[in-house]
């Protein structure tokens, strides 16, 4: 039962300063969970970030649902999805309901621009530091920039991206990682 | 019966959409024309809101279209069918995982599957960037080279991103919040 609660409570925290879209909640994951708790390690967070990209969904909602379960199984999953979302519910609902012109206040346009920025490094720094753990060999290499060059200048869905990358890591991953005496799992 | 049509609809959406809150926007038009409950010319305004206020653009639209649909009690439904499909899904996968995730066939397309997920997250980054450093529009207004960048923001983010990277304990809110504030200190 406390387990449940400081899932909820994380993921309402985490819903709260999440600003964009599920990547911007990465950052706050890697503290919360990671670093203060460490309930996971970066490379399950990547694996979780991962699955929520071709898991049908909000991918917030997914990464939150995956970690919980890991936590606390079917509970543990219910209870993180709700938490995530509850802050939206409330801080929206005020918003359609008395704040309509909310985005014509100037402090709270200029806060805006200031929290961009933020999440913008922020996120950055996250990558800079996963990108060590999970790109560990050419292929990979060529698989990143393969996904990220096809995401900027195409408008192909990110669904055959990760398919096409699956599907190359289900042929060749076995030789690549052999070859490194690679052993982890993400059960 | 308004909360029916809602949560269908919602429901639809968490259980089609693939790859984040943006990939709601096409759902949300298509019920625009449908009901006539949702005016599709609010629909900007709802993205522009869910993209900047707290909490994940997807279930910040859901809960906006509730709202404007139906009130308190439609925002909620809304929010609730959105989150819905991903709860199941999301549990049964990880119910396969916790007895499959040894397997080497799942091992290997997770090496496959990691540094193309990092991609992506890497161009959501590079977007981020464009819109929140970069002001192209103002520079095809005034042709005026330096308008390109925002400098104010691009020595923000240079100093956020030195900070970040020698001072790894300070929590993320704390960035958020310090930059929000200078936005306001600065009339950024």
């Amino acid at each position: 039962m406390r387990i449940l609660l400081e899932l909820y409570w994380i993921f309402f925290k985490v819903g709260l300063f999440t600003f964009g879209g599920g990547y911007t909640m990465l950052p706050l994951l890697q503290k919360e969970v990671v670093e203060k708790k460490k309930w996971l390690t970066s490379e399950e967070i990547i694996d979780f970030y991962t699955l929520s990209q071709c898991t049908p969904g909000i991918i917030a909602v997914n990464v939150s649902t995956y970690i919980g379960f890991k936590k606390k199984r079917f509970w543990g999953g219910i209870i993180s999805a709700l938490g995530v979302a509850t802050p939206s519910i409330i801080v929206i609902t005020v918003i359609a309901a008395v704040l309509t012109n909310f985005l014509h206040i100037k402090e709270v346009a200029y806060a805006f621009t200031g929290i961009r920025v933020a999440v913008t490094a922020l996120v950055i720094v996250t990558i800079v530091d996963m990108y060590k753990k999970s790109v560990v060999d050419w292929l990979c290499i060529i698989l990143y920039i393969a996904s990220f060059l096809l995401s900027v200048l195409t408008s192909i869905s990110p669904v055959f991206i990760v398919l096409g990358a699956g599907i190359t890591g289900l042929v060749l991953g076995t030789r690549m990682r052999e070859r490194k005496g690679d052993n982890d799992d993400i059960s | 019966m308004i909360y029916l049509e809602l949560f269908w609809e919602f429901f639809k959406m968490g259980l089609f959409s693939v790859g984040g809150g943006l990939a709601t926007i096409p759902f949300l038009y298509d019920i625009g024309r449908r009901y006539d409950w949702l005016d599709t010319a609010v629909i900007p305004d709802m993205i522009a809101i869910s993209e900047s206020t707290p909490g994940p653009i997807g279930i910040n639209m859901a809960t906006y279209t509730g709202y404007t649909a139906a009130g308190i009690f439609g925002a909620l439904i809304a929010s609730l069918a959105i989150i819905l499909p991903s709860a199941i899904i999301v549990l049964l996968i990880s119910g396969f995982l916790a007895s499959f995730g040894r397997d080497k066939r799942v091992l290997n397309t997770m090496y496959g599957l990691r540094p193309a997920s990092l991609g992506l997250i890497t161009a959501a980054a590079f977007m981020l960037f464009k819109v929140s450093v970069i002001t192209y529009d103002a520079f095809v207004e005034s042709g005026n080279i330096l308008d390109i960048i925002d400098i104010k923001a691009l020595v923000l983010f240079v100093c956020l991103l030195v900070i970040r990277l020698f001072f790894r304990k300070i929590h993320p809110i704390l960035f958020i919040v310090f930059a929000g504030a200078i936005g306001i200190i600065f009339n950024f």
